[in-house]
């Protein structure tokens, strides 16, 4: 099992923002967290890698217990994120921004990024066009596609991604999520998300929804995707 | 009102200003850079100055230098006590992070909380330079270093010979190679400062906590790596400042960094906290500034017109006069 969390309850100051929460993510598959704004599931994401305090319950990545993994060692694990709202650099260029993610790899220099540089401008051609120009100017599809592949640019094992449709018009969302798919294709990991249920679940092999820090249902996404309660909550009904 | 005799002697007080905005300028980077990755006025780096200018005294002491050293001893002299001094301001600024700072930033304390702080370690660093007779005499080595430590509380004055000579003239001023020496250094150290910060790997990613702390942590960035540094490139440069700061001064004490230091961070502010470019563009209108009003209506009135042009600025330009955050200063 390459993501294991297992009774995993954390607090965003008083209040209780997930509670025993468990789930897994198998290596080469695409596993996906649905709910609601406040659900908890950024506050799951930033607790895998390392920027919330557990209270309770563990995270384990390839077995290993990660309570006492620095932010930047997980980083160097294998473990990338894409962060809510990109969180991109806008006072860096495109290319800087790139460079930001590949900031604990040994092999820095060109020639070793050199690769990963195509892969992310093949994946996302957008960025090639902007690579000079800072990236506060990027519209926000584009600094979506910036934060993913900027992401990418840590060689990862686990991508974790939140939110990357959010505020992106439906034709970009489809982009995003076809680039997603052709990223966990290439042998990556992904832990995906959403409140585009639909979206997510068409593309997961199993899926999670979370309310109110607790996961209520599991299943593959077609099973999430059939279930009755998810469709009415969120999928608008009979889509 | 005295116009004609600023119009008479106009370039040299635009020299002397220049001179004093470039110690300014040193001293406001450590406040400046402090400020961008963590959003927090270091009080306490008028401290780290003022250790710099005992350090450079003392350094001196060591080697023997005196008012007899002249040519290559004397510029060597200076050098070392320069190297001396940097290295006792880094570690004094080092010591600050660890002891006034990380602990509370760990613990998720109020940036008002480690403000208050850095105002007690200044008292702190402070009173231990003034009570270091005392200290050394209760430990029992008063005696051995009775230089080092006599008087505390009175002025201490540099062994050398500080006369400057006149190198050539501008408009009628002659410039002296002490000028040369202090602004040259204090410009070059900043271009240095500037440059790492914009290309190394560790620059950047101090630009990068300036502009998204959390997201750097994503990025793998150590973030107590990166306020290290910081704090060490900003009390570097103030050590550096204290020893041209003694070449054109002469004396400190223990309380010299009070009024630098209120200076320097007004320096910073003037040039937009948080901006590097901002911070030498500050110094040096602030040191010219108050020199020329200094002129004008007496030198009684050098602070009030320093603040003066500070409160003025900030009225038409809040965020400062190149306002930009280091986070967001382009490469």
């Amino acid at each position: 099992m390459l993501l294991e969390v297992r009774d995993l309850s954390v607090n965003y100051g008083h209040i209780e923002a997930i509670r025993d929460l468990s789930f897994e993510v198998p290596e080469g598959t695409v596993v996906t967290l649905i709910g609601a704004n406040g659900a908890g599931k950024s506050t799951t994401l930033k607790t895998i890698s390392g920027l919330r305090k557990i209270r309770a319950g563990s995270v384990f990545y390839e077995g290993k217990d990660l309570a006492k993994v620095s932010p930047d060692r997980r980083v160097q694990m294998g473990i990338s994120q894409s962060p809510e709202g990109r969180g991109i650099f806008p006072g860096m260029t495109v290319r800087e921004n790139l460079e930001m993610g590949a900031y604990v790899r040994r092999d820095r220099n060109t020639a070793a990024l050199a690769p990963d540089f195509e892969r992310v401008l093949t994946l996302f051609p957008r960025l090639q066009e902007r690579i000079k120009q800072p990236a506060g100017n990027l519209s926000g599809g584009e600094q979506q596609m910036l934060a993913i592949g900027r992401a990418l640019m840590a060689q990862p094992r686990l991508l974790l991604l939140d939110e990357p449709s959010m505020g992106l018009a439906p034709k970009l969302i489809h982009q995003i999520f076809r680039i997603i798919e052709e990223i966990n294709s290439q042998g990556t990991t992904v832990l995906l998300v959403e409140q585009n249920a639909a979206q997510a679940l068409r593309r997961a092999d199993h899926a999670y929804l979370l309310e109110t820090g607790e996961i209520v249902r599991s299943g593959t996404g077609a099973e999430l995707a059939g279930d009755a309660a998810v469709r009415a909550a969120y999928l608008g009904g009979d889509t | 009102m005295q116009l004609q005799y600023v119009l008479d002697n106009f370039m040299s007080l635009f020299i002397g200003g220049l001179v004093f905005g470039s110690l300014y300028a040193l001293v406001a980077l450590g406040y400046t850079m402090v400020y961008g990755v963590l959003q927090l006025i270091n009080f306490a780096h008028s401290e780290v100055f003022m250790f710099g200018t005992f350090a450079t005294v003392w350094a001196l002491y060591l080697i023997g230098a005196d008012a007899t050293t002249t040519g290559l001893a004397l510029v060597g002299s200076l050098a070392f006590a320069m190297v001396i001094a940097m290295i006792i301001s880094g570690g004094v600024a080092l010591l600050l992070e660890r002891v006034a700072y990380r602990p509370l930033l760990k613990r998720g304390a109020p940036r008002l909380v480690a403000l208050i702080s850095a105002i007690g370690a200044s008292f702190v660093l402070s009173e231990i330079m003034g009570l270091r007779g005392p200290i050394m005499a209760a430990l029992g080595l008063d005696d051995e270093f009775d230089r080092y430590v006599a008087s505390s509380r009175e002025n201490v004055g540099m062994p050398l010979d500080r006369t400057p000579t006149v190198q050539f003239e501008i408009l009628g001023h002659g410039v002296t190679n002490r000028d040369i020496i202090i602004v040259v250094s204090a410009v070059l150290m900043m271009v240095l400062v500037d440059q790492f910060v914009r290309r190394t790997r560790i620059g950047r990613g101090i630009r990068a906590v300036a502009q998204d702390p959390e997201t750097s942590s994503l990025m793998g960035v150590n973030s107590t790596r990166v306020i290290q540094v910081t704090f060490l490139i900003g009390g570097l440069l103030a050590g550096a400042a204290a020893t041209l700061y003694m070449l054109q001064v002469g004396i400190t004490r223990y309380n010299a960094g009070f009024l630098l230091g209120v200076k320097a961070f007004t320096a910073a502010v003037l040039g937009g906290i948080g901006n590097l470019r901002g911070a030498l563009l500050g110094g040096l209108v602030l040191g010219v500034a108050e020199n020329l009003g200094a002129g004008l209506f007496g030198s009684e009135w050098r602070e009030v017109v320093a603040f003066a042009v500070l409160v003025l600025v900030l009225l038409f330009r809040p965020t400062g006069l190149l306002g930009e955050s280091l986070g967001k200063a382009r490469a």
